[in-house]
C-alpha cells in the first residue's frame, strides 16, 4: 500500500508553500478583492512562469516541465491555501488539459510552448447562464470555421488571451473549439462575482475565427463531449486539491483563534460546542483530503474509474470546503464577518470553486450513474 | 501512488489465503443460526487454536509469545483476508484485543507463561471489566471497591457492559483502592478469576435483543496480591495503556450493514421504476451521498495504511472511522427503510442470514455510536489530541474521590 505522493512530490509542494507564503499571501488576495479593476495579480503570476510553474504539466516536448498529474495536484493544494488570484487553473486545469487531450499535434505545438513561458493564459468557456450545459443546451454555434453566441460566466475572461469553447457544429454535435481571443470578433465583459479574488467575465463571438478540437482518443459516442467531460473529470480533481487546501486553511484559523481567544474565563475552544464544530471539520476535512487522493490516483494511473473518482473527490471536497469555510466564520464569532478579517476570503472561494465546473447536485448524479454502471 | 502491496506483503497475503481457504469448508459457514451458542463457540474454539498454531492469532508477537514475529501491515493483511470469510472468531476479540496484551505488558514472567498461550489458542477467553452503572465515558468514576486483606483484595461493587464474560475464564478488572484521594490516583488494576466465589454473571438484553454484554456483580470476592498489575493506586495509567493498545482493526465502511452493490440490486429488483427505486431522483442523491462517505473512509483507510506499511502506527486520528461509519451505517439503514415504503419496518423470516440486513443494522447502530467511545468522546479526542485544543476545564480533578457525586 502506497497511498501518498513521493517524496519529490512532497517537496515541491513544500517549496510551492514557501513561495505562496512569502511572496502571495492572502495580501495578494486581499489587493485583488479590493481593486475591482484588478483582475489577477500580475507581479505574482509573472514570478511563477519564471519558476516554470505555467508549464509544469505540459510535456518537454512542447516546452514544459513535464511532470504529471500528481505533480499537479500537490501544487492546486496550495494554491487553495493561500487563494492565490492568478490564471493557474483556468490555464492549466481547463485550458491545457483540453489541448493535450484534444488538439492537432500542429496546434499543441504551436501553442502549449506559449503557455509554458507565460506569454499565454488560457481558460475554457462553457457556461452560458443560468444552469450548467447539458448536451443539448449548448447555444453557441461553431459554423463555417466561426464562433457565434455569449458564454458566461467564464474565469479569467478579462484576461486570458486564448480559450476553449464548448459549442455545437453544423451537425448539432457538441465540440469544443479553440480560439485566440483577441480579435476583432470577440467581445468581452467583466462580471462581479461573490469572488472577486477571482475574475470572472463574459465573452460573445460574433464570427470569431476558431478551431475544432477533434483529436481525442478516448470514450465512446461523440468525441467533442467525451472530451469536454474529461475536462471536467481531470478538472474536478484538480479543484479538489485547491479545495482541501483552503479548509485546511479554515480549520488551521479558527482551531488558533479557539485556543487564543478567552470567553467566559477560558479558551473558547475549551468548549464541546466548539470541539465538536471543529471536530466535525476535521472530519469532513479527512474524507475530502482521502477521496482527493483517490482522484489523483485515478487521473495519474489514467485509471476507467476516474468519472467515479472525479465526481467523488469533486463532491467531497465541495462539502468540505463550504463547511469549514462558514464554520470558520462562526468560530470567529462577529470579527469573522468583517472585511478586514480574512475568513470571507475563504467563504467566497469556497462558494465560487463549488459552482464554477458544476455544483454538488450534478455531480452526485454522476456519482450515481457511475456506480450504476459498475455495479447493476 | 498506488494501492498495491509491496512484494514481501503480496507474498504473505497469498500465504494466508491459502491457508484461509483450507480452513473454510469446515470453519467458515454462510450463517450460524443452525448451531447452538455452545456449538458456534466450540467451532471457535477449533478454527482459533489453528490459527494460533501458525501464529495468526497474534501476528506481532514473537515466536516464543505464540506470535509470528510479524508486522502489523502482516496483521492488518491477515485480518482483510479472514474478513471474506464467515469464521466463528467474535468471542475471542474482545480477548485478544485487549486483556491479553495487558497481561503481555504488565503480568509476571510466569503469569505470561501460564495465560498467554491457552488465550491465543482460545481454550480460555477473557473479558475487560471496565464500565460501571456510575462510570461509562467517565471511567475515573468506577466505585467497585477492593480493600486489603493480609495477602489477598477484597472486591465488591458491579461492572455492567462486559462483552462476553458469560463465558469468559479470566478478566482484567480496573478498582477503587483509596477514596480519599482524586478520582484518578485511587485506582488499581488487578485481573481475576471469573469462576471466583463471589462473582455473579448476568447477560443484559439490549435493545436490538442481544445478550453477549453483561453485567458482573463482585461480592467478597477474593483477589491475590500478585494478581495486581501495576503498582497500588496507579490503575489509571494501566487502563489508559489499555485503551491506547494498538487497536487496529479492519474498517469495514458498511459498518456490518448493507453493502452497496447489494443494495442497488435490492432496490432495482422490489421497487422497480417506481418511487424508491432506482430511478427515484430522492433515492440517487443518497446512494451517492453513501458512497462519498464510504469512500471517504476507505480512502483514508488506504492512507493509515500506508503509513503502517511505512513502519508509523496511526495517531488518535484513526478515531473518526467509527464517527462516521456508525453515523452512516444509522442514516442509511433508515433510508433504505423508508425506500420501502411501510414495509420497510417488517422483518423477513431470515432463512439465510440475519447478517448485513438494513432493518437488524438500523436499530445495532444506535448502539454502535456508543460502544467503545461514543460519538461525543470520540470528537474530544479529535479536538484535543489530533487538534490540539484545551482540555475541559475539569470540576472533579482535584477533589477526594469520595467527595464527588
Amino acid at each position: 500500500m502506497n497511498f501518498d505522493f513521493s517524496d519529490d512530490q512532497k517537496s515541491l509542494q513544500d517549496e510551492t508553500h514557501r513561495f505562496l507564503r512569502d511572496r502571495c499571501d492572502l495580501s495578494v488576495a486581499r489587493i485583488v478583492l479590493d481593486d475591482q479593476q484588478q483582475a489577477y495579480s500580475e507581479s505574482v503570476w509573472q514570478e511563477m512562469v519564471e519558476l516554470g510553474w505555467a508549464g509544469i504539466a505540459i510535456p518537454e516536448q512542447y516546452g514544459g516541465i513535464g511532470l504529471g498529474y500528481l505533480e499537479l495536484c500537490v501544487m492546486a493544494e496550495e494554491m487553495g491555501r493561500f487563494l492565490a488570484p492568478v490564471p493557474f487553473s483556468s490555464t492549466l486545469y481547463l485550458f491545457c488539459e483540453a489541448l493535450l487531450n484534444g488538439a492537432s499535434e500542429t496546434l499543441k505545438q504551436e501553442i502549449l510552448p506559449q503557455v509554458a513561458t507565460g506569454k499565454l493564459v488560457g481558460t475554457m468557456a462553457f457556461a452560458e447562464g443560468f444552469g450548467f450545459p447539458g448536451r443539448d443546451r449548448i447555444g453557441v454555434r461553431f459554423e463555417g470555421g466561426k464562433l457565434y453566441g455569449d458564454k458566461w460566466p467564464v474565469a479569467d475572461a478579462m484576461i486570458a488571451d486564448a480559450a476553449v469553447v464548448l459549442a455545437v457544429n453544423e451537425d448539432n454535435e457538441p465540440c469544443l473549439c479553440f480560439l485566440d481571443l483577441d480579435q476583432e470578433p470577440v467581445h468581452r465583459r467583466q462580471l462581479e462575482s461573490v469572488d472577486p479574488s477571482r475574475g470572472q467575465g463574459g465573452l460573445e463571438f460574433f464570427g470569431a475565427e476558431a478551431e475544432s478540437l477533434t483529436a481525442f482518443e478516448g470514450g465512446s459516442g461523440n468525441s467533442g463531449w467525451q472530451l469536454f467531460q474529461r475536462v471536467l473529470n481531470s478538472a474536478a480533481v484538480l479543484f479538489a486539491f485547491e479545495q482541501i487546501g483552503g479548509a485546511d486553511a479554515c480549520l488551521a484559523a479558527a482551531t488558533e483563534f479557539a485556543r487564543e481567544r478567552y470567553a467566559f474565563g477560558r479558551p473558547v475552544g475549551s468548549f464541546q460546542a466548539i470541539k465538536h464544530k471543529l471536530a466535525d471539520v476535521y472530519v469532513g476535512n479527512q474524507l475530502a483530503r482521502s477521496n482527493a487522493y483517490y482522484g489523483a490516483w485515478a487521473l495519474a494511473t489514467g485509471a476507467e474509474e476516474l468519472p467515479l473518482a472525479a465526481s467523488v473527490a469533486r463532491v467531497s471536497a465541495i462539502q468540505a470546503y463550504e463547511y469549514a469555510a462558514s464554520e470558520n466564520i462562526q468560530v470567529h464569532g462577529g470579527m469573522g464577518f468583517t472585511w478586514e478579517a480574512d475568513c470571507h476570503l475563504y467563504l467566497r472561494r469556497s462558494r465560487s470553486l463549488a459552482l464554477l465546473i458544476g455544483s454538488s447536485g450534478l455531480w452526485k448524479k454522476q456519482v450515481t450513474r457511475e456506480l450504476e454502471r459498475k455495479f447493476v | 501512488m498506488d494501492f498495491d502491496d509491496t512484494p514481501e506483503e503480496a507474498e504473505f497475503r497469498l500465504e494466508v489465503r491459502s491457508w484461509l481457504a483450507e480452513q473454510a469448508s469446515a470453519y467458515s459457514l454462510k450463517s450460524f443460526d443452525d448451531l447452538s451458542f455452545e456449538q458456534q463457540l466450540s467451532l471457535g474454539r477449533e478454527f482459533q487454536a489453528r490459527k494460533a498454531e501458525r501464529g495468526y492469532a497474534k501476528i506481532t508477537w514473537t515466536q516464543e509469545l505464540g506470535g509470528m514475529g510479524g508486522t502489523p501491515m502482516q496483521a492488518v493483511i491477515y485480518e482483510q483476508e479472514e474478513e471474506k470469510y464467515n469464521f466463528p472468531t467474535v468471542f475471542f476479540a474482545i480477548s485478544l484485543g485487549m486483556p491479553i496484551p495487558v497481561m503481555r505488558r504488565f503480568a509476571t514472567e510466569a503469569q505470561q507463561q501460564r495465560y498467554l498461550k491457552p488465550a491465543l489458542r482460545g481454550e480460555e477467553v477473557w473479558c475487560q471489566l471496565f464500565s460501571e452503572p456510575s462510570a461509562g465515558s467517565d471511567l475515573g468514576g468506577i466505585r467497585l471497591k477492593a480493600v486489603r486483606d493480609g495477602d489477598d483484595w477484597v472486591l465488591n461493587g458491579q461492572k455492567v457492559w462486559t462483552s462476553y464474560a458469560h463465558i469468559s475464564d479470566f478478566g482484567i478488572i480496573v478498582t477503587r483502592t483509596d477514596p480519599t484521594v482524586a478520582k484518578h490516583k485511587g485506582m488499581t488494576f488487578f485481573f481475576v478469576d471469573m469462576k471466583s466465589p463471589g462473582i455473579e454473571v448476568r447477560q443484559i438484553k439490549q435493545a436490538a435483543g442481544g445478550g453477549e454484554f453483561c453485567e458482573v456483580f463482585f461480592s467478597d470476592v477474593r483477589v491475590p496480591d500478585g494478581n495486581r498489575l501495576g503498582e497500588i493506586n496507579a490503575g489509571w495509567s494501566v487502563a489508559i495503556a489499555t485503551l491506547m493498545e494498538e487497536r487496529f482493526a479492519v474498517t469495514d465502511a458498511a459498518g456490518g450493514g448493507a453493502q452497496l452493490e447489494d443494495t442497488m440490486h435490492f432496490l432495482r429488483r422490489e421497487l422497480g421504476e417506481g418511487d424508491g427505486g432506482l430511478d427515484d431522483p430522492c433515492v440517487r442523491e443518497k446512494i451517492a451521498d453513501w458512497y462519498i462517505a464510504e469512500s471517504g473512509i476507505n480512502n483514508f483507510y488506504a492512507r493509515l495504511l500506508t503509513g503502517l506499511s511505512q513502519g508509523q502506527l496511526p495517531g488518535p486520528e484513526a478515531a473518526l472511522s467509527k464517527i462516521v461509519i456508525a453515523r452512516k451505517l444509522q442514516a442509511q439503514s433508515a433510508d433504505i427503510m423508508d425506500f420501502c415504503g411501510p414495509a420497510g419496518a417488517i422483518y423477513p423470516d431470515f432463512q439465510v442470514s440475519r447478517a448485513n440486513d438494513y432493518r437488524i443494522a438500523w436499530l445495532e447502530a444506535a448502539g454502535y455510536r456508543i460502544a467503545g467511545g461514543t460519538d461525543e468522546i470520540l470528537k474530544n479526542t479529535i479536538a484535543e489530541r489530533v487538534l490540539g485544543l484545551p482540555g475541559d476545564i475539569r470540576v472533579d480533578k482535584d477533589i477526594p474521590f469520595e467527595e464527588l457525586k
